[in-house]
């Protein structure tokens, strides 16, 4: 499993980079053929898109595998004028949030072990030790006050990132973050703003139990006033971060407990991602498949089976749960009529569920099929393995799915 | 001699519990020893370095607030609390929250408001007591029963009327209404409609001064945030929590607890298992002071020691203002729980006749000073009702703005477009 994450970060690396002459020249761009997997996709800024094929033979199986690439492809890619640099995900977050507090002193981060212990995933390692104790706050246990206090820091003008150090805390926060972070800039008419940033680890995770597998963007999806964004990437973890504290707006950033060792090569140069789009992870005729954080990895494993079988799905990643880039998944919906949702919260009133309420309201006529939307079991995550493992969806059930739809 | 603040006045303390007769001067329960106001100073200290109580001198400053009274006036050449501005200058605010909370009543019931309006009467003595000694970038977070506060730090009556009435005009557009009122040229933070979740606001508001002193290195920073709440506000987790934080980092806050004795129609004493709300400030490592929250002079000299002891970096301290309300907990409140001797008691101690008492009986005023200022209150208070009534309310168009700071938060829509560039957004009529 771990080798597959190792490989999917690579694959990202290579078709999110924003670099604007980045294909080598060793790749070829031709039209697309069905059977034919690209292993690199470069999605540039103003849409276009290219691809790296090669034609069709013992290759197509050792691309197949490389449709979630490994890293010496990477490496080979990389070797263009951009060198990037190779980090984890948690690093990416670490160095989004360092190259924030550098560029900007009103930054500051509180939460529960963020100062002395470096964070519970280490994304604040070392940060108390060079900006100090009052910028990197540890904080007593007490979620729903400190959250509070940074909501009023963030109106009387500091930029704070509060961290739970499991997403499954904030419910303690949840007065705050509905009342408070959501609703003060309405309510005083406009007069103060709250730029904060409530981020943390979410998810099921292994065998954590049902309390620290939770899934909050489902919970706070309705607070008006707020942004929620899923990273699922170094590159995006990084882009999204910087974007979250750059913003005016309270956004909530989820991460993945799973996805915090994924490798990739990111630029070295400034960047960020756009709050507001979705990513595109593998441009396809047949079937859109929504979908964001780890599950992302899921549905790009299933993929590989689908391309065997002959299928050419078109996989998104949302990134921004609320609101939902509704240009990205409608032109996605009006190439492939076929909408397929994967995601991992849970059925009642997830993500997923106010997607399919989205897209039927916008894209009714351009759908072939009813929407099929794969989420998790309703049930509390339960600590045996085999159990939590039938909790999610799994790549085989995404395989199924999608055949279901293409019928 | 009888001054309205004698220390006499101190002994006649809320009901002790299963107390069910209505005399009102029962014995002193062990609520205020006048010797013994500032608890911290009788603790023991075992803390680190960091955070020091000179207890000495703390016992030797602080006195109770009576003694402090009895002191000056004993003193063979009389020197008084206050001067003729300053007496002035609180009378004015004090008879302006009663004015306007009177008004509020009236357009209630006339129909010029609507929702849950809580009324400040009775309370004054707290507000004007401590919001006088601040200065314009001082922070005042409050409750729902804000509109007094927010006056009090200089928000004009109009715009605090306006909002009430749900006006365009209103401090907060009209879109907060009377439990919401923010401004942030007065840097009043709010308005809360659940209590105890703006105690966190102010918190944050103390750490964001102490970040720019010692972070942002403004040297000069010391703005002061006071967060008033209720008895019923006590019992609430976030309080403890915040009495931690605010201690632990020495944040400059004050706590100003208004125990008017009453959460609604839940009696303090039935709700609280110690009802001594100022001994919880020494558990956390504060001063926890009680005081007589209907006489404004005493308020104001504890709010002083207070307010400067954060100013001046020492850290947090949680002061209890006894006081009570004279109306209802709010418009919709019959309030019929309260024994109407109780009522009574304490409206023999108006702040109002009280501190107007104080400044003719020391010749700081004369009743036809007092009187015109209570004239000119009147005047404000109906301009103000003009206003409010001559704004215009909020067209469709404002429906969606304020929503995000950045608009751009509503997303992308089908066309490719941000959704905030469509028309329809600044009409209102979106759908979002």
């Amino acid at each position: 499993m771990a080798a597959i994450f190792q490989g999917v970060g690579a694959a990202a690396t290579l078709s999110s980079s924003p670099s604007n002459s980045f294909v080598p020249k060793k790749f070829l761009t031709s039209p697309r053929r069905s059977f034919c997997v690209p292993s690199s996709v470069v999605v540039r800024s103003d849409g276009s898109v290219n691809f790296d094929l090669n034609s069709k033979s013992r290759r197509a199986q050792q691309l197949v595998a490389n449709a979630v690439a490994t890293k010496a492809d990477s490496s080979a890619a990389s070797s263009s004028s951009n060198p990037g640099h190779e980090l984890l995900l948690f690093e990416a977050l670490r160095e989004g949030l360092e190259e924030e507090m550098e560029r900007d002193p009103c930054v500051c981060v509180m939460g529960e072990d963020v100062g002395h212990y470096g964070g519970s995933y280490k994304v604040t390692k070392d940060l108390a030790k060079k900006f100090g104790d009052l910028r990197v706050l540890d904080t007593p246990i007490a979620e729903n006050s400190f959250t509070g206090m940074g909501i009023g820091a963030a109106m009387t003008g500091l930029r704070p990132v509060v961290e739970g150090m499991n997403m499954g805390f904030l419910l303690l926060a949840f007065n705050q973050i509905s009342n408070n972070c959501g609703m003060l800039h309405y309510t005083s008419g406009g007069q103060f703003t709250i730029p904060i940033v409530i981020r943390g680890p979410g998810g099921v995770g292994r065998q954590l139990g049902a309390e620290h597998s939770q899934r909050l963007e489902s919970y706070f999806q309705s607070i008006p006033g707020i942004q929620m964004v899923a990273c699922s990437t170094p590159y995006n973890a990084k882009g999204l971060m910087k974007a979250a504290i750059r913003s005016e707006n309270p956004v909530i950033l989820f991460e993945h407990v799973l996805l915090y060792n994924l490798k990739e090569r990111i630029p070295d140069e400034d960047y960020i991602c756009n709050l507001e789009e979705a990513e595109m992870v593998r441009p396809g005729e047949h079937v859109t498949i929504l979908t964001y954080s780890r599950m992302r990895y899921h549905v790009m494993q299933a993929a590989k089976t689908l391309v065997n079988k002959g299928y050419d799905p078109e996989v998104i990643d949302i990134r921004s749960l609320k609101p939902f880039d509704l240009y990205t998944i409608g032109n996605s919906v009006k190439k492939t009529h076929r909408v397929l949702i994967v995601e991992e919260c849970m059925r009642t009133g997830g993500i997923g569920a106010s997607l399919t309420a989205a897209i039927t309201e916008n894209f009714n006529d351009y759908l072939d099929a009813p929407i099929m939307c794969l989420s998790s079991q309703d049930v509390p995550t339960p600590y045996a393995g085999t159990l939590e493992e039938w909790t999610v969806v799994q790549p085989a059930q995404i395989v199924t799915a999608v055949e279901q739809l293409c019928q | 001699m009888a001054s309205a603040f004698s220390a006499a006045k101190f002994s006649a303390q809320p009901f002790p519990l299963n107390h069910t007769s209505t005399t009102s001067h029962d014995s002193s329960i062990v609520f205020a020893k006048p010797t013994s106001l500032f608890l911290g100073s009788t603790r023991k200290l075992r803390l680190t370095s960091s955070s020091k109580f000179n207890l000495s001198r703390r016992s030797g400053t602080v006195d109770a607030v009576s003694d402090v009274v009895k002191q000056k006036k004993s003193k063979s050449s009389p020197s008084l609390l206050i001067t003729k501005e300053e007496g002035l200058e609180l009378y004015e605010d004090l008879v302006l929250g009663r004015a306007f909370e009177d008004m509020c009543a009236q357009m209630y019931y006339r129909g010029k408001m609507f929702g849950f309006v809580h009324l400040y009467n009775g309370q004054e003595a707290v507000s004007t007591g401590f919001i006088k000694l601040l200065k314009q970038q001082d922070s005042v977070v409050s409750t729902y029963r804000d509109h007094v506060h927010a006056l009090s730090k200089g928000v004009p009556a109009r715009a605090v009327m306006s909002e009430l009435f749900g006006k365009t005009t209103g401090c907060c557009r009209g879109q907060g209404g009377s439990m919401h009122m923010f401004s942030r040229e007065h840097n009043v933070l709010g308005g809360f409609a659940f209590i105890g979740e703006g105690i966190p606001i102010a918190t944050g508001a103390a750490f964001t001064s102490k970040y720019k002193r010692e972070v942002l290195k403004e040297a000069d920073c010391d703005h002061v945030t006071l967060a008033f709440f209720g008895d019923g506000t006590c019992n609430n987790g976030q309080f403890f929590e915040c009495l931690n934080m605010a201690a632990l980092w020495k944040l400059p806050i004050v706590f100003v607890v208004e125990n008017n004795l009453w959460a609604i129609g839940m009696s303090h004493l039935r709700a609280t298992s110690d009802p001594q709300i100022y001994k919880k400030g020494p558990a956390f490592g504060m001063p926890g002071i009680h005081v007589d929250g209907m006489d404004v002079l005493k308020v104001r000299e504890v709010a002083k020691e207070a307010i400067g002891r954060a100013r001046r970096g020492e850290g947090p301290t949680l002061v209890e203002c006894e006081t009570y309300r004279f109306r209802g907990h709010s418009l919709a409140d019959p309030d019929e729980l309260r024994d109407p001797a109780e009522k009574a008691h304490y409206a023999a101690r108006d702040p109002i006749t009280a501190l107007k008492k104080y400044l003719i009986e020391n010749s700081l005023a004369s009743e036809a000073e007092l009187k015109t200022i209570e004239k000119k209150i009147d005047e404000v208070v109906e301009d103000a009702v003009e206003f409010a009534d001559e704004s215009p309310v909020p067209a469709r168009s404002q429906l969606l703005e304020n929503v995000f700071a950045d608009p751009k938060g509503f997303g992308i829509g089908p066309d490719g477009r941000y959704r905030c560039e469509d028309p329809k957004f600044t009409e209102g009529t979106a759908h979002v």
